[in-house]
């Protein structure tokens, strides 16, 4: 018996030494989390148009590193975006902050889609009306029809356009 | 004409205006939110000797400029001879921030193309340039008197800007 | 000398493009026959100027001829074949030629195939289009010459950016180009019948086709770009809410509401004033989009050379091109609503309905990207918009599209009944309640977002399977109809793979030395090794890596770090293993100091039906573009 569960202890452990699980790049899983929410909302400043998060340049390598020693140090998200807004100001946020100068930019859309329902059923609503009063009377209706009927005739006789 | 109809005209030609306008902008430009705030402070070692400390306290009293610069960066090399000119004219002290470098290879460049620099501070991890919100070398920063962030340059020197932008600023500053 | 002979191709073109556009026009105002006539030989015979004119950059670039300037900056002796005809499209010069190429590819197109149209409006049409052309052909000579000599000439070019040495990269401007460019057809179909003043549901029909054609083209060229970005640059996203990608992606809202606000027109004769300015919007947004793109007035990854004196002529170019345009629109247009009424639950006003959501996200799109633009304009200092405003503005406006979509084909011309409708669609609504509960609980995580998205996919789904049904019931189904479940069922499948990937993707981010495991997505990767490899242009570390489900290997698979010859930074290529549920993603990172790697590993649920929802709709698109009524010769007896 005493063989037998050494044997499978000792199988165990093997099993345990041949799968290395990889060690985490980053030290503190929990923090590099919070991280990427907070710098994928960033810009990287020295890219074309990269988040901070995505970025591979040195400044952004940085102020990544810069940001998680402040997490680690307690800040919170508001924190540490206003930490990075007064040294490189609004640029740096991907989600423009509100402000009068973004009540435009944040209100735009969906003003425009309340004016554009209210716009169509305005149209709509009128359009019935004035369509309504343009309906033939039954006099009319009769001459349309005749007209209608030497338009016929002349097409059968000559169909080219 | 139902007046309705130019609104789509109305609206492009207001958007043509704005597009025309944005051409003459430069969309890569970041304007710093630390004009007209104190310059951040900092003690670092010295470039020449790490044991000397530079703090922008003692500069306190006089205009002065920072200029961030380092030997791996091209544009600063364009840039160098006009400071080298300019810090002839002794207008004011020129203090550099040597950012993200190899002391070395500083020390070696200042040697050979000249140093216009009162005396250049060792920023090598960037911390201090992260500070002044420094994104690209070179970088230049005018402070006054009282230690309030005047004006910034991004990139290169060129005569127009010293000419036209930061001699007049310095004889204004330093007149107060 | 091909240079030489391109350039002067280049230039007879623009003369011939001039007489092409301002005769037929004029032809047609004062009703002389000879200069109506021209249209068509003017554009055959440009057509054949600029496959010459391509023809001879494509040749510099396949013989290396590097006394050409733009063959220098864009191509290499190293550099493989495939990817010397690619460049010819990889810069600014090269693209505006491709541009062009394209735009008298559908004007010939449209001078051969239209035979059975009336000749005043072929000449309009053609004339539009020949306008059109030869401005750009000015903005070329002018300003983006791709024939410049650099004399002497280049030892060596200095290469294509390594990014764009790639097959995806090869078609996703030829297909956009196709899409941007071929709104120019319906564009000058709504210009011509403005100048005719005669605006009938026959310049509706005429223009049906050649739009889903350009509509076709622009979802996949979207679509590529799309997939490009996901495998190419490593890090596994697909959509930026770049300036750039906006641009194309703007044209193709508004382009969806023109198909849709066409059908009506056709069909019911309504709507013309609305359609024609949709028209007219949709060619324009894609000129805005190639200011927007080489004028340097926006920053974005895919910014070619940026030169503000081309971005003056652009906006010159564009002003007035829109301007009178919409300038004609407002005086031409129909004064009175015209046609058969309709009531407020009719499929008439779903159609609308549908074109006011679309349109309304075209124009948020379009304000968040112009938007830090308008901000420094006015000296209100910079900021930016990002993704985050683009995600928190665009979904919500896209969910009511969304249902409107599952009730849509079934409501009927000039009246519906709403609620029986409504009362129909139970069976449809009860499959997304259940998708919508089901599959989160499946995955493993319940998130309401992501519920959201399988409700909204398997609504439109459901609504599909029902329409099908009813549809064998009465009869044979169109094409027409085949086209368009195809297309809706496209707009599901693509909002499931969003769905799935943004919810239920995994990254792992770990350190990684011979022997490693790292489990995602339950599987397990083992990495065996690092390895040199060598390309024709490009030194190479590889690294390989097993890849296993519940212990059996399922593949192999190979990351790169490519150092190109001509370029500094190196280049990642991810490996990836596409399957039909998920794609299993592997990126090298940095070399670490302990002769580990840095690797990225993901695991992508449903990530392909992304691109294969965009499949689905240009599948549609074609299926409901091969109609019979298109094709039919009777045609012209309807239009008595």
């Amino acid at each position: 018996m005493k063989s037998l569960i050494s044997i499978l202890l000792l199988m165990f452990a093997c099993h345990g030494l041949m799968a290395n699980e990889a060690v985490p790049l980053a030290e503190d899983p929990v923090v590099e989390q919070r991280l990427i929410g907070i710098s994928e909302e960033m810009r990287c400043l020295v890219c074309q148009n990269e988040s901070l998060a995505g970025s591979r340049s040195d400044l952004a390598n940085d102020l990544r590193a810069q940001i998680r020693t402040m997490i680690k140090a307690g800040k919170s998200d508001a924190e540490i975006r206003q930490y990075m807004v007064d040294r490189y100001g609004d640029f740096v946020l991907y989600r423009p902050p509100v402000k009068p100068t973004t009540w435009l930019l944040w209100l735009g859309p969906f003003t425009i889609l309340l004016i554009g329902i209210l716009g169509l059923f305005a149209y709509l609503r009128k359009r019935n009306t004035s369509i309504d009063s343009k309906t033939l009377s039954d006099d009319e209706n009769r001459r349309l029809d005749a007209l209608l009927n030497n338009v016929e005739a002349e097409f059968k006789k000559d169909p080219r356009p | 004409m139902k007046p309705r109809l130019l609104i789509p005209l109305i609206l492009f030609l207001l958007l043509v205006i704005f597009l025309a306008v944005g051409l003459s902008r430069d969309p890569h430009e970041v304007p710093s939110p630390l004009i007209g705030k104190p310059a951040p402070t900092f003690e670092i070692g010295q470039l020449a000797d790490p044991h000397k400390i530079f703090s922008p306290e003692s500069m306190k009293g006089q205009v002065w400029m920072l200029n961030v610069w380092a030997s791996w960066c091209v544009a600063c090399r364009e840039e160098h001879p006009l400071l080298m000119e300019f810090s002839k004219t002794k207008t004011l002290p020129i203090i550099g921030l040597d950012y993200k470098d190899q002391r070395a290879d500083a020390i070696t460049m200042l040697s050979r193309e000249g140093n216009p620099y009162t005396l250049s501070a060792f920023d090598g991890d960037g911390h201090v340039g992260i500070d002044y919100g420094v994104y690209g070398v070179p970088e230049t920063y005018i402070i006054d008197k009282a230690g309030v962030i005047r004006y910034k340059n991004i990139g290169p020197i060129t005569p127009e800007i010293l000419r036209e932008k930061i001699t007049p600023l310095i004889a204004e500053l330093n007149q107060s | 000398m091909i240079p030489e002979l391109g350039h002067y191709a280049l230039i007879l073109a623009f003369c011939i493009a001039l007489v092409q556009g301002v005769l037929p026009l004029f032809g047609a105002q004062q009703g002389r026959r000879e200069w109506l006539v021209l249209a068509r030989p003017a554009a055959q015979t440009v057509f054949c100027l600029l496959v010459f004119a391509f023809g001879s950059l494509a040749w510099s670039f396949y013989v290396n001829d590097f006394s050409v300037l733009y063959v220098a900056e864009h191509s290499n002796t190293l550099l493989p074949t495939v990817y010397r005809f690619g460049a010819v499209w990889g810069g600014h010069e090269g693209s505006l030629l491709l541009w062009l190429l394209l735009l008298s590819t559908w004007t010939f197109l449209v001078a051969q195939l239209s035979k059975s149209l009336d000749e005043f409006m072929v000449a309009r049409v053609i004339g539009v289009l020949g306008l059109v052309s030869s401005g750009l052909l000015l903005f070329v000579l002018a300003t983006s010459n791709p024939f410049e000599r650099l004399l002497p000439a280049a030892q060596e070019g200095r290469s294509l950016n390594p990014l764009l040495q790639d097959p995806g990269l090869v078609f996703h401007p030829p297909m956009l180009y196709m899409g941007y460019v071929g709104f120019s057809v319906a564009f000058a179909f709504a210009i011509a019948s403005l100048l005719s003043n005669r605006l009938d549901a026959a310049w509706a029909r005429w223009s049906r086709p050649w739009t889903t054609a350009a509509w076709i083209f622009l979802t996949l060229g979207i679509a590529l770009g799309s997939w490009w970005a996901y495998y190419e640059l490593g890090w596994g996203g697909w959509w930026f809410w770049d300036p750039v990608e906006n641009a194309s992606f703007i044209p193709w809202l508004v382009g969806t509401a023109l198909l849709h606000s066409l059908a009506v027109t056709e069909k019911r004769g309504v709507f013309k004033s609305w359609t024609v300015l949709l028209a007219i919007t949709a060619f324009s947004l894609s000129l805005l989009g190639t200011f927007l793109v080489r004028s340097g007035v926006l920053t974005s990854v895919h910014a070619f050379a940026t030169d503000p004196k081309r971005g003056i002529f652009i906006l010159i170019f564009l002003s007035l091109v829109v301007g009178s345009s919409l300038t004609l629109y407002a005086i031409r247009a129909p004064k009175r609503a015209m046609g058969a009424q309709f009531s407020l639950t009719a499929r008439e006003t779903m159609i609308l309905l549908g074109n006011v959501f679309l349109v309304t996200s075209a124009a948020s799109v379009l304000l968040g990207t112009l938007y830090p633009l308008l901000i420094d304009a006015l000296n209100l200092g910079k900021i930016s918009v990002g993704p985050p405003y683009f995600n928190a503005v665009f979904v919500p406006i896209m969910i009511p599209l969304l249902v409107l979509m599952g009730i849509g084909p079934w409501t009927s011309w000039k009246n519906t009944n709403l609620l029986s409708v409504l009362k129909r669609l139970w069976i449809a609504a009860l499959l997304a309640v259940l998708a919508a509960v089901l599959i989160p609980v499946v995955m493993g995580e319940f998130t309401w977002l992501a519920s959201l998205g399988f409700l909204l996919a398997f609504w439109i789904i459901g609504s599909g399977i029902q329409q099908v049904f009813r549809q064998f019931k009465t009869g044979k189904p169109t094409r027409s109809f085949i086209g368009m479940q195809f297309a809706h069922l496209g707009i599901a499948i693509f909002v499931i793979g969003i769905t799935m990937v943004g919810a239920y993707q995994e990254e792992r981010d770990v350190k990684m030395s011979s022997g490693d495991t790292v489990s995602v997505g339950g599987y397990q990767i083992q990495m065996q090794g690092i390895s040199a490899a060598a390309g024709p242009n490009y030194q190479a570390t590889r690294g390989t890596f097993e890849v296993s489900r519940k212990g059996k290997l399922e593949t192999i698979l190979y990351p790169e770090k490519r150092n190109y010859v001509a370029s500094t930074m190196p280049m990642t290529e991810a490996a990836i293993n596409a399957g039909l549920t998920r794609d299993i993603y592997v990126s090298l990172g940095e070399a670490l100091p302990d002769q580990s790697w840095a690797v990225r590993v993901y695991y992508k649920p449903f990530v392909d039906w992304i691109w294969g929802g965009c499949l689905l709709m240009a599948i549609g698109g074609m299926i409901a573009m091969s109609d019979k009524r298109y094709r039919t010769k009777l045609r012209a007896k309807y239009e008595a």
